[in-house]
């Protein structure tokens, strides 16, 4: 299996030289071809900073990041945003719909700014939000939609352009159970079926349990690493319990 | 004091979201005080009395506009002042949070309108009372007067007319403040950055029949004004510019949802960069901005319609006025009894009354004058004129006076005074006759019958026209083509035919080589012509008067002008800010996706331009119907004239309203590219 992300010790301070914040505090991983990777911690300990760097939003203090064998730390202006736009699909907990466009134009929004081809476009939208189980819904706008079928929107605007890293920032924070079991169903047919890779953050365990390995981070340091390995879903999620019982108090109230 | 202070903090970090706002009240002041400054200009001590006069009456008229202008800008003052507040809702939530009161939040608008109110009135005034100075030479360059010695002017009068006027428009502001203040609730002030817009698109049939109602609409106002569908008269004028602004309503309206549905069957254009999102963008705010946009189209279209016209009569007056008064003077007198005159005194020629007023015409008048007598028949009217096409005529136009009597002149008295005023003379054989006019509405008609070789009895005797149209010629002087038909006829013809004496002529120049000398003679007659029946046209009082009207009619239009752009502009230029603050998180979501910075900038340069670019489109399709109407109106078909308003006009609006939309997408730019 090759690897697509390569994380070597990436640190990222907030603040000047009197008072400084580690956010990430040495940080190195790997994410390779076709994995479903979880990263899970409390508010605060760095989950969100991480994904931000790793999707080039924001930069790191030192350390390394390879996408695909690419150091994107060194990227600029608009190689950035090229890397961006064909190497990462984003889902964001508030899904970041433009609300002026139907759910079709949402996702074709994602190729035409690629300059793929009118004809191209049609084809893969199409693809796409079958995959994603919204065939029926591509004409409608956001504000006419429920924010399960938002989000599955947001998914399939992610996977359209068939990026090597799909990052996932809490997709489960803003639904209902239903709608997040859904979802995650989704991501588990995107991800053994496409053979997407995935790299979700966050702290709801019964999210966590979908993915195929977690990550857990605690004040800006990996604190521990699980696979699911042979067992099934539910003795994942109670590893995963366990896990957190270790952490510390402070995930509980989130489960 | 803390409160200021707030307000201080706030004015200085947003100057540059106040830029279009401060610079609209800058312009605004500056230009109010210059149109009200005019008449401490110095030029005012160099000109005659009479001309004095006249500028009088055009300060009158300006101050009276200014009453309209000073409206004008108060609406657009409260209403950009609603924008900018509505763009710090979440501000003064937090505001309200920390336990400020409704009246706390009012003192921070209030002082931060009097600090803005302050700092504009003074800025402007010094920009005005500079602009004034190039404004003089202006003034000096239409009443022609002697400019050598230049003094720097101040108005105090203006100044303060400025300020008290600006004065009131910042008390209503901070009135409207108080007003939207005290109605905000705290829960939509907090959440007003989240409100979600629905997008409802329109029914295509529908939008479909509206657009095609609008275009019919606009077509048959066009071709009302035209003139294709006969002559308009006041209540269809009223009429028309109503229905054209429905027109222009209905135009944007359904305009909104057909563009969409056009660019979205082109696929591949609609899904090339980022013009989904743009045509999307303009979809959705094109529904609240149908007012808008109905109202600075119309307004935008005023503005060029007032410019161009007012620039193309000040051109073609002054161009006409030297064709038109070869002579010093023209006198003219009724030889009809009646309406005031004795029999005795209708018997009077020109000389002979002035002599008996004590005017002696051969020492005040330079030899060679000439004095003429036309005559008219009682049973020639214009009615039996027409000849053959009368009743086709008469029907076509049944407002005209049929029953007027026709001006005869006799062709050895024609020619005598033509040859003295430098027009054509002419040659007619013994049953000929041939027609003079000049009035351009009237000449078609004419012509009508001169075509049909209509023939004209004269003492029992016809005679047949020389010329199937109507010639150029005149009487009298006259600061426009005003000749509505005069019939010209052999001499033989007034011979026992029973032609009453109709009107005396008497054209002349005075005695005397300096303008002094004229000036003098000018006056004398004057004095004895001012209650008689002598009716006196002088090249003098025609230039004053004729460059009088040129200077009021140029400078109402260069008031309004300014004014109504920079209040459609700077209307567009607010709406186009505000929602760009709006529009900053769907910018941002662009740039998650990993669009460009540049295509990001074309996308929100084609969002502005398109807003920026439709109302003044059809403005100007608008005008270029609407002022060929007015000139018609006017008597104004000079090619020349209108080609170089056209063009005067263009370079003001690219110059201010190109200004207004390069500050906008400038401060646009800025708005979405800002960090969060």
């Amino acid at each position: 299996m090759r690897t697509i992300l390569d994380v070597a010790n990436m640190e990222k301070y907030y603040g000047s030289r009197g008072n400084m914040t580690k956010a990430l505090d040495g940080i190195s991983f790997q994410v390779l071809e076709g994995e479903f990777v979880g990263i899970m911690g409390a508010s605060g300990s760095g989950k969100t900073t991480l994904l931000n760097c790793v999707s080039t939003i924001d930069r790191i203090t030192s350390g390394q990041i390879e996408v695909g064998g690419q150091d994107i730390t060194k990227l600029k202006g608009n190689a950035l945003n090229r890397f961006r736009r064909e190497e990462l699909g984003f889902i964001f907990q508030d899904f970041h719909l433009l609300d002026t466009l139907t759910v079709y134009e949402n996702i074709a929004l994602a190729l035409s700014i690629r300059h793929v081809s009118p004809g191209e476009i049609e084809k893969r939208v199409k693809e796409a939000a079958g995959k994603l189980g919204i065939s029926g819904i591509l004409s409608k706008y956001p504000y006419q939609i429920s924010g399960g079928e938002k989000q599955r929107t947001a998914s399939a605007r992610a996977i359209v352009g068939g990026p090597k890293l799909i990052l996932a920032d809490e997709p489960t924070g803003a639904l209902d159970s239903k709608a997040s079991r859904m979802l995650l169903d989704c991501f588990v047919r995107m991800n053994e079926e496409s053979g997407s890779t995935i790299l979700m953050v966050t702290h709801d365990a019964f999210t966590a349990s979908y993915a195929s390995r977690i990550l857990f981070i605690k004040d800006g340091r990996i604190f521990s690493e699980i696979r699911r390995g042979k067992g099934d879903k539910k003795s994942f999620f109670n590893q995963i319990i366990d896990v957190m019982a270790l952490l510390g108090g402070d995930l509980n109230d989130a489960v | 004091m803390m409160l200021f202070k707030l307000s201080l903090r706030n004015l200085k970090k947003s100057f540059q979201d106040y830029t279009v706002y401060f610079l609209t009240l800058v312009l605004g002041v500056a230009v109010f005080y210059v149109f009200n400054a005019l008449d401490s200009q110095n030029v005012m001590q160099a000109v005659s009395a009479s001309t004095r006069e006249i500028i009088q009456l055009m300060l009158a008229m300006l101050a009276g506009v200014s009453v309209f202008v000073s409206i004008n800008l108060g609406f657009l003052i409260v209403y950009a002042n609603n924008f900018l507040i509505r763009r710090r809702k979440k501000e003064f939530g937090v505001y309200m949070t920390l336990g400020m009161s409704r009246g706390g939040i009012s003192r921070i608008l209030f002082g931060e309108t009097v600090v803005i109110g302050l700092i504009s009135l003074g800025i402007g005034l010094v920009a005005g009372v500079f602009a004034s100075q190039l404004m003089s030479v202006l003034v000096a360059r239409m009443f022609e007067a002697d400019m050598t010695s230049y003094t720097f002017v101040f108005s105090g009068k203006a100044a303060v007319k400025t300020v008290i006027y600006f004065g009131i428009m910042y008390v209503l502001v901070i009135l409207f403040n108080a007003v939207t203040v005290s109605r905000y609730k705290l829960l939509d002030l907090l959440t007003a950055e989240r409100k979600n817009e629905k997008v409802r698109m329109k029914n295509p049939i529908l939008a479909g029949a509206v657009f095609l109602v609008s275009l019919g609409l606009l077509a048959y106002c066009y071709l009302s004004v035209l003139g294709v569908l006969g002559t308009v008269d006041r209540n269809q004028t009223l009429l028309l510019i109503g229905l054209g602004s429905l027109a222009t309503f209905l135009f944007f309206w359904s305009l909104s949802g057909l563009l969409l549905r056009m660019v979205q069957g082109r696929k591949r254009f609609y899904l090339k960069d980022l013009n989904l999102f743009v045509f999307r963008q303009m979809n959705s705010r094109i529904n609240t901005m149908v007012s808008t946009m109905t109202v600075i189209c119309l307004m935008l279209f005023l503005t060029i319609g007032v410019l161009s016209c007012g620039v193309s009569m000040n051109q073609s007056l002054t161009a006409e006025l030297e064709e038109l008064t070869p002579r010093d003077v023209c006198m003219t007198k009724s030889m009809e009894a009646g309406e005031g005159q004795t029999p005795e005194d209708a018997e009077k020629s020109i000389g002979e009354y002035l002599e008996d007023a004590g005017f002696m015409v051969s020492g005040e008048l330079a030899d060679g004058y000439v004095e003429i007598t036309s005559y008219v028949l009682p049973e020639l009217t214009w009615e039996s004129t027409l000849g053959d096409s009368r009743e086709q005529v008469m029907e076509q136009f049944p407002q005209l006076d049929w029953s007027h009597r026709e001006e005869l002149v006799p062709l050895s008295a024609y020619n005598r005074i033509a040859e003295f005023y430098g027009a054509p003379v002419y040659e007619l054989a013994e049953d000929e006759y041939l027609l003079l006019c000049t009035f351009d509405s009237v000449k078609p008609i004419r012509d009508m019958s001169l075509k049909a070789e209509a023939a004209l009895a004269v003492g029992g005797k016809q005679y047949r026209p020389r010329y199937r149209e109507c010639q150029e010629g005149y009487l009298s002087m006259s600061s426009s083509r005003t000749v509505l038909g005069i019939f010209v006829l052999p001499d033989s013809a007034f011979e026992e035919s029973g032609a009453l004496p109709y009107c005396n002529y008497l054209a002349a120049d005075y005695r005397g080589k300096t303008e002094a000398e004229k000036l003098a003679v000018e006056e004398r007659i004057d004095q004895v012509t001012e209650h008689g029946s002598v009716y006196a046209v002088s090249k003098i009082s025609l230039r004053e008067s004729s460059v009088g009207i040129a200077a009021i009619v140029t400078f109402i239009a260069l008031y309004l002008g300014i004014i109504f752009l920079i209040s459609s502009a700077a209307m567009l230029a607010l709406k186009e800010l505000s929602d760009s603050s709006d529009n900053r998180s769907r910018y941002g979501i662009l740039r998650e996706l990993g669009a460009d910075t540049e295509m990001i900038r074309k996308a929100l340069f084609r969002q502005i331009g398109i807003f920026f670019f439709l109302p003044l489109s059809l403005a100007f399709v608008h005008s270029l119907f609407g002022v060929q109407f007015v000139n018609r109106m006017l008597l104004v078909m000079q090619q020349e004239s209108q080609e170089k308003s056209i063009l005067f006009t263009a370079l003001f609006i690219l110059l201010i309203y190109g200004g207004y939309f390069l500050a906008t997408y400038l401060g646009s730019r800025r708005i979405i590219e800002e960090a969060d």
